[in-house]
């Protein structure tokens, strides 16, 4: 479970965060939606330490991950598992390296134990057989698998995606929400998804964020979005006309 | 940033393989590059060198002489470290400025990798290992180079050309330059990576760091070289 309390976070004097809290529930995924400039990536960029946040508290199972030390802060983000929104693979390796990597970095396995843990999450990602291919070889759903494997190589107990589904079509987004569903529920891991595609959100979304000028506006889960009241999470919901349908029809 | 390059790596072995690729990358790459050079400009310098001393007053030895000197004192740890900034401080800020624009020094980060350790400490370090061995290269090629064209053009004789090379030798002119070349892989190595790790976003951008990264390694080589010329020539 990660929860945060009333994080703030300014840029140039330009207030993106405006006192943030939430609950992310553990083997659930958590979904953090908005439009484009809401502060969503912000909000997980500081949940991750990459921004500091000006002011609150992150607390990873209790872990007040704002008041670490770095060498804290590494212990916890051998927890963390994380898939970028363009994937982010290192485009010097192979997508056996790539994933060999936090397990080469931070473990003492053998190059058997090693090669193993990798094809497990290729399997789990159904990517058998691609250990040597480099990411310009694979498509972009493909690489949004390894990334996938990657972050979970390590087990971790904490998973944050960013728009896992951008640049992707229908058919490979609904394939990588359900992958992420199904290793969450698999690993038990405290999942935080960055989005703001409806499909997602009706598909995966256990436990909603919605976050509006860097506050949040509402929160909930998939079966609540459509018989909510709220005017802002309508004209964010509605906005899409396959929604205004579905809408029409009920 | 620095501080944080010379942290002790998360991992020993990684780090022995980074800096092997590194030495096979941007030194073992550079030979070639780096011989081509050094012959043809130890050739041009012997011959402008023969041309402006063209007197019966003056001995023929005295072609090898300013040759050598020329190359060992200037042309082989200046003007190669500045070629080699082009060629490999491009590189190295194009490279990092590329990962942080496709997130890769986040994802490095967000595993507990210390990016600036991992990515910088073993390209200084393959740097300042190898560049020695391609300035010890460019002063050999460059005194042959020299030799050949004197010889071929019939500027002086072989043993003219090699009694000016082996006359007055100063072997502290070959630590003056070996200390300049250690100073000036340091300058490539930093300079380029802090460049490409403070890359904007954007591939215009990536771009622009690369060019930043020459025309200051080459500002701070020039300006050091004088640092180091009146420090210990002077």
């Amino acid at each position: 479970m990660i929860t945060i309390h009333n994080i703030k976070k300014s840029f140039n004097e330009i207030e993106i965060l405006k006192g943030v809290s939430f609950v992310f529930n553990r083997g659930k995924t958590n979904l953090i939606i908005g439009q484009s400039g809401s502060g969503k990536t912000v909000l997980i960029k500081c949940m991750l330490g990459l921004f500091n946040a000006d002011e609150g508290n992150v607390l990873y199972d209790e872990r007040d991950f704002t008041k670490m030390n770095s060498s804290q802060k590494k212990h916890i983000r051998k927890e963390v598992g994380m898939l970028f929104q363009g994937g982010a693979l290192f485009d010097s390796m192979t997508v056996e390296e790539n994933i060999m990597f936090p397990l080469t970095m931070f473990t003492s396995q053998t190059m058997e134990e090693k090669i193993d843990r990798v094809n497990t999450c290729l399997k789990r990602v159904n990517l058998e057989n691609s250990n040597t291919k480099t990411s310009s070889e694979l498509s972009g759903g493909m690489q949004k698998r390894v990334a996938l494997a990657r972050a979970i190589a390590m087990n971790p107990k904490y998973l944050f995606c960013d728009e896992p589904n951008s640049g992707l079509d229908p058919r490979t987004s609904i394939i990588i929400d359900n992958l992420i569903k199904e290793v969450t529920e698999e690993y038990n891991m405290t999942t935080i998804i960055n989005t703001h595609d409806m499909n997602s959100v009706m598909e995966i979304g256990d436990n909603i964020l919605f976050i509006k000028n860097g506050l949040k506006e509402w929160e909930g889960n998939n079966k609540d979005i459509l018989s909510t009241d709220n005017p802002a999470i309508l004209d964010f919901v509605y906005s899409s006309n396959l929604f205004k349908k579905i809408r029409a029809n009920q | 940033m620095l501080r944080k390059v010379f942290t002790r790596p998360e991992n020993f072995s990684v780090f022995r393989k980074l800096v092997i690729h590194d030495i096979y990358d941007f030194g073992i790459n550079s030979v070639g590059i780096v011989s081509f050079m050094s012959l043809f400009v130890g050739a041009v310098v012997t011959v402008q060198t023969a041309v402006y001393i063209d007197s019966p007053l003056l001995p023929k030895y005295l072609i090898g002489l300013v040759a050598r000197d020329s190359i060992i004192l200037e042309f082989a740890p200046t003007m190669i470290a500045i070629i080699l900034a082009g060629k490999i401080g491009s590189n190295i800020a194009s490279n990092i400025g590329t990962m942080k624009t496709t997130e890769q020094i986040d994802a490095l980060r967000v595993m507990g990798v210390n990016p600036i350790n991992y990515l910088m400490l073993p390209k200084l370090v393959a740097m300042v290992f190898f560049n020695p061995f391609l300035i010890a290269i460019s002063m050999i090629l460059g005194v042959i180079g020299g030799w050949g064209a004197g010889v071929s053009s019939g500027l002086c004789s072989s043993a003219e050309f090699m009694e000016g090379v082996t006359m007055y030798f100063s072997a502290f002119n070959v630590t003056y330059a070996f200390i300049k070349t250690i100073l000036f892989a340091f300058v490539i190595a930093t300079v380029s990576c802090f460049q490409g790790f403070y890359t904007k976003v954007g591939a215009i951008e990536v771009g622009r760091a690369s060019t930043r990264a020459v025309v200051y390694c080459s500002v701070f080589i020039i300006i050091l070289n004088y640092i180091c010329t009146q420090l210990l020539l002077a």
